[in-house]
């Protein structure tokens, strides 16, 4: 049984004194595996967070289904074993964070010793156990996005929902809160999280879903996404001054140094056994491969314009 | 449910003790009611009305527009930056979190109103005017502000922070006026009208059904049954206010 699954979800959403509807989501179906770390990735406005929002039943479906852990997600029994953590969260900045972890504990119905021995353990897993007697008022961005990450792993959950749990992270709380979704997995746990930060969904994710104007583009792990062919080589070349090439094409020059684009493997190994004789020095050979953020710009650009009319027709995704 | 609604009550009250307004109407309210001596000066003869009619007035004021600017405050401010969402992703029925707000606001407001009125009697206390049916008029203040917070809560639920608090003020100040209604409708020719009239009249919160200031102020009898029937309203009107809300945030879409 997946732990969420969406089937066929439409999704609109009307602006205030119009009649317009604006499509959101169009037909969108997607399946969360136990144990997995699934990224989404999208555009802004692709609608990565209206499908967070329909998962957790902050937002009710046009039409199609929600289930998680096989149930009408918009039960609350449903959520028990769910943790959460919104984008940009403003969290209530007048609690300390021993306070803001113990509110949330509460809420689960846990005993006073629990709740103390829960909110010690995870302050020291986000690395916050010397500031948890602090107002939220006073932490940094960084630190609000772990103790927010705390408050999610409150009833120790086995699914953890996070939208765009990297944004305006500076690379060490990026990498801290890369570690944290990691240790998760390791524990057993399924994370589904958005974001438009493609190097750590490549990094992280065991599976990841392209979201473009609310359909789902593509889904499946980095290797079935990405092609692992190398379509050329970029070498840099340090010592020629004058003269041409066997092969390859000169795509820039600078004093001594020039970047040179070879096609082929063939071609590649003809221009460095003939740089000698050319009193050349090999720089670097960088292997040109496909990546997500190529397959994320060619998809987000060959998408249809948005929105689209309420009587217009509905796009069913892949 | 209790123990989630008391956890995201106690919270509600938390952030309200913890808000610069509250203590900033408190010390209002306080100054207000130790003007009253300094007016009183200025009358011969009704010392003791001016100061009883001030205080009971400033208890009012400073105590509505505390369930109005802290209540709207608190519950759109949830919706608005988006804390209500780590909450509502949790086991938390929609009607709990309602019920949660509206409980943290009412003990506020039993915070709040204790210190007014316990500055308000030592005040008398110490003039030697009071008068244990002040007692009475301040709790009929206090029942006064739970339903306004109510409603506070509702329009909250269903409009804009701006919105809300103009349209609960608007509702307080129409609810003390009601007795206007019943006499227009008395005075109108048309059936029509008169029926709109009569409607308003039930529909609309009658507040007047907790003032009983006058009376006590002017040491006039106060009806026997006044007091229990101040409560049931409270508890059905309000009640009926409450549900509103609740079903309301039931199918709101928090966006």
């Amino acid at each position: 049984m997946p732990i969420l699954e969406l089937l066929d979800v439409h999704k609109s959403y009307r602006s205030h004194l119009s009649i317009r509807k604006y499509w959101i989501l169009r037909g969108l179906s997607l399946s969360i595996r136990e144990g997995e770390i699934f990224g989404t990735i999208g555009t802004n406005g692709a609608g990565k967070t209206t499908t967070i929002k329909l998962a957790l039943g902050l937002i009710f479906p046009d039409t199609g289904v929600v289930r998680l852990f096989g149930e009408d997600a918009s039960k609350v029994e449903s959520r028990r074993r769910v943790g959460f953590l919104p984008e940009n969260p403003y969290l209530y900045d007048y609690l300390t964070g021993e306070e803001f972890l113990d509110f949330h504990a509460r809420l689960f119905g846990l005993g006073a010793a629990t709740r103390r021995r829960r909110v010690k353990d995870l302050l020291e897993r986000v690395g916050l156990a010397n500031r948890g007697d602090r107002q939220l008022r006073h932490y940094s961005k960084g630190m609000l996005q772990r103790i927010g990450l705390a408050q999610a792993l409150v009833n120790d959950p086995e699914f953890v929902v996070l939208d765009e749990p990297m944004s305006g992270l500076d690379p060490i709380g990026r990498r801290e809160v890369r570690d944290i979704i990691l240790d998760l997995k390791a524990r057993g746990r399924t994370v589904f999280f958005s974001t438009h930060i493609l190097s750590d969904t490549e990094m992280i994710c065991d599976r990841v879903g392209l979201l473009v104007k609310g359909s789902l583009k593509a889904v499946g792990t980095i290797d079935e996404l990405v092609s692992r062919e190398i379509p050329y080589w970029e070498v840099t070349l340090q010592g020629i001054v004058n003269g041409s090439l066997p092969c390859g094409r000169i795509v820039s020059r600078r004093e001594d140094r020039m970047l040179v684009r070879v096609d082929s493997q063939s071609d590649l190994r003809r221009l460095l056994t003939v740089l000698n004789g050319h009193g050349a020095t090999l720089v670097s050979v960088t292997p040109a491969r496909q990546s997500l953020e190529d397959l994320f710009i060619r998809e987000a650009r060959g998408a249809p314009p948005s929105p689209a009319r309420a009587d217009g027709g509905h796009a069913h995704s892949n | 449910m209790l123990t989630r609604i008391s956890a995201i009550a106690l919270n509600t009250f938390r952030e309200a003790i913890r808000h610069r307004i509250l203590y900033l109407l408190l010390i209002f309210a306080v100054a207000m009611i130790s003007f009253a001596q300094i007016l009183s000066l200025l009358t011969v003869g009704s010392e003791e009305k001016i100061i009883k009619d001030f205080g009971l007035a400033s208890i009012d004021v400073f105590g509505v527009l505390t369930a109005v600017f802290i209540g709207i405050g608190l519950v759109s401010r949830e919706i608005e930056k988006r804390t209500v969402y780590t909450l509502l992703a949790k086991p938390i029925h929609r009607f709990e979190f309602v019920l949660g707000k509206y409980a943290g606001l009412s003990l506020t407001l039993l915070v709040n109103t204790t210190v007014m009125t316990a500055w308000f009697f030592l005040v008398l206390l110490i003039k030697g005017m009071f008068d244990a049916r002040l007692g009475v008029a301040v709790l009929l203040l206090f029942f006064q502000f739970l339903l306004i917070t109510a409603l506070a809560v509702l329009f909250s639920c269903l409009s804009t922070p701006i919105l809300a608090s103009v349209m609960t003020l608007a509702l307080y100040v129409i609810g003390h006026l009601l007795w206007s209604l019943d006499l227009l409708s008395a005075r109108l020719s048309t059936e029509a009208g008169r029926i709109l009239c009569r409607a308003l009249y039930y529909v609309l919160p009658n507040l007047g059904n907790f003032d009983i200031k006058g009376e006590v102020v002017h040491g006039l009898t106060v009806a026997p049954g006044r007091l229990l029937w101040a409560t049931l309203y409270l508890l059905l009107y309000g009640s009926a206010v409450l549900w509103t809300a609740c079903a309301v945030f039931e199918r709101k879409e928090l966006q």
